[in-house]
């Protein structure tokens, strides 16, 4: 079956320095993917090469099996590094102009601009639009094709709060309806709310891939106890020891959390004061910056 | 190709600058060919420039009066127009914008240069009409005889006119790709025309054969000989007759394909960041 998005090796160099490298990557068709990284990390490069903008040194793309100038990007939208527009024309005037590039029937404009919530406002000039208000007019951009694979670069820059939840609303329902969606950000929580899949990329490589719950890991439970030795020696003995770490002045324990009344009845049983025991679940803060650091470090 | 083309048109159309450049292009051919001579002739001024008397100014000149612009100054104006339709991508950042929905390099450049194309007649076309309402004006106030060139004169003048506009329109993209902005194409090539043009010709030609020769093969003087040859008048800068009228006609339809497939290659072949 033909991915929406795939790629294999992809490389971009810029004179000696590597942009992106050896990146392999899969979409999948429905889910909405984040590609999460931090600035200068290759995301847009790729996104860039993903659209034909940017000719990669090495390896290929293919959007729903076929190049992305062979394919002329057919079922694809996109809003790549920030909207940018005719400043001369209104919202709803770049909109049409978009639509004749693109051989889009013209009564695709309204539908859009409602559903970025920009019709009030789609007959003033660009070039008087709020940062927030040109982001939408990008994302209204990136949906006139009606898309099957929506690309968007970073779609809340800009937003208020207001606008942001109103923006993750709409990827999560474009994402429900059907459309692929590939979201780059660096924003962990953004990711976090919307994504099905997650790919971190980090110095022009794809360092870790998968759902957000497989990137946190195996949930479990974090304790605090005295004195901390016995408590360790007693947990190991009930749930083994390679289940257990000492971090920080605490029991990190790799177990499900369901066994905590348990576990806290065994310990107070064995005279261990127990103090606090609560579920263990890394963010994707944690993750991420778990893999950056480990990537620095590799990389050095 | 055809929806590139019709979205060129549109943003052409809608551009401030495009008319701004329009109106500048009349009033200059206006000013030069027909207001300050015709003040000269009232006045009874007797300057250096004695072809400009009073039978230049009427309708029958009309052909060369129209294309004595297009070798230099018309042409400078063309010159910017291309730059803007086309590096205006570069400078608000919207060939990705306009890539990401779906068309080839090679169709939206394509879709520029027809509407280049477009604009360029029209920008003769209007220098053509402003000018034939001025002369038939100076015609009746100086109860003078209103006698106009033959259709196929006329033909032929509009159709070297617009060569010449074309020509320089494409060398305005061809600089918009090639230097990836506005501002710097735009200097470059004024510098070329009202510049360099004029020095290689005033100082560099006379002194040596080489440079006189290589005049024979440069865009500026080709189009200028094409103006003479029609009839434009000789102390209008820019015109002079180097070639042929024929041969002129045939290297500035090289040149304008040669910057239109430059440009395109260009285009085709560089990353857009």
């Amino acid at each position: 079956m033909n991915l929406p998005v795939q790629t294999e090796g992809l490389t971009k160099r810029y004179g000696g320095r590597a942009a992106v490298r050896d990146l392999d990557l899969s979409v999948r068709a429905g889910e909405v993917y984040g590609f999460l990284g931090p600035n200068g990390a290759g995301k847009t490069t790729t996104l860039r090469m993903l659209l034909g903008l940017v000719r990669p040194t090495a390896g290929t793309v293919r959007l729903f099996g076929r190049p992305p100038a062979a394919g002329r990007l057919a079922g694809v939208g996109a809003l790549i590094e920030g909207p940018a527009f005719y400043p001369y024309l209104s919202g709803r005037e770049n909109l049409r102009v978009l639509a004749r590039y693109a051989g889009t029937p013209a009564e695709r404009v309204p539908l859009v601009l409602d559903l970025v919530d920009l019709a009030d406002r789609a007959g003033d000039r660009y070039a008087g639009y709020s940062l927030g208000m040109k982001q939408r007019l990008g994302v209204a951009a990136a949906l006139l094709k009606d898309p099957r694979l929506l690309i968007l670069d970073e779609p809340t820059n800009g937003l208020d709060p207001a606008g942001t939840a109103d923006m993750r609303r709409l990827i999560r329902r474009l994402g429900a309806a059907g459309c692929t969606v590939l979201l780059s950000s660096h924003l962990l929580g953004e990711v976090e709310q919307v994504c099905d899949r997650v790919g971190v990329v980090s110095q022009g490589r794809l360092i870790a891939e998968g759902s957000v719950a497989e990137l946190r890991g195996a949930a479990g439970l974090r304790m605090l106890a005295e004195p901390l030795d016995d408590a360790a020696e007693h947990a190991r003995a009930l749930v083994g020891a390679e289940r257990v770490r000492v971090a920080d002045g605490a029991l990190e324990l790799a177990v499900d959390p369901d066994r905590a009344a348990w576990l806290n009845t065994e310990l107070v049983r064995a005279g261990v004061a127990v103090r606090e025991l609560r579920p263990r679940e890394r963010d994707l803060e944690q993750v991420f910056f778990d893999l950056i650091g480990k990537e620095t470090t590799d990389v050095r | 190709m055809s929806g590139s083309f019709r979205a060129e048109l549109v943003k052409l159309v809608r551009r401030p600058a495009a008319w701004l450049l329009l109106g500048v292009a009349l009033v200059l051919a206006l000013l030069f060919t027909y207001v300050f001579p015709y003040a000269g002739y009232a006045a009874g001024t007797a300057g250096p420039n004695t072809d400009r008397a009073l039978p230049m100014l009427l309708p029958d000149q009309l052909v060369g009066n129209s294309l004595g612009g297009f070798p230099v100054f018309l042409g400078s104006i063309v010159l910017i127009l291309g730059v803007l339709v086309v590096g205006g991508e570069y400078g608000w950042g919207t060939w990705k914008t306009v890539l990401s929905q779906g068309p080839s390099r090679l169709a939206v450049y394509a879709g520029k240069l027809l509407a280049l194309l477009v604009a360029a007649l029209v920008v003769v076309l209007a220098v053509f009409g402003a000018g034939a309402v001025a002369s038939v004006l100076i015609a009746a106030t100086e109860s003078q005889p209103v006698a106009w060139p033959s259709v196929p004169d006329l033909a032929v003048g509009i159709g070297a006119g617009w060569l010449i506009a074309s020509m320089w329109a494409a060398l305005g993209a061809l600089l918009a790709i090639a230097l990836r902005a506005v501002a710097l194409p735009v200097g470059l090539g004024l510098v070329w025309m009202l510049a360099v043009q004029n020095l290689l010709t005033a100082i560099a030609a006379p002194l040596l054969d080489w440079v006189a020769q290589l005049q024979k093969g440069l865009p500026g003087p080709n189009a200028g000989s094409l103006a003479a040859a029609l009839g434009a008048a000789s102390d209008t800068p820019g015109v002079a007759a180097t070639v042929g009228g024929g041969q002129a006609a045939l290297v500035v339809a090289a040149y304008l394909v040669a910057f239109a497939v430059v440009g395109g290659a260009l285009l085709r072949r560089r990353d857009i960041l």
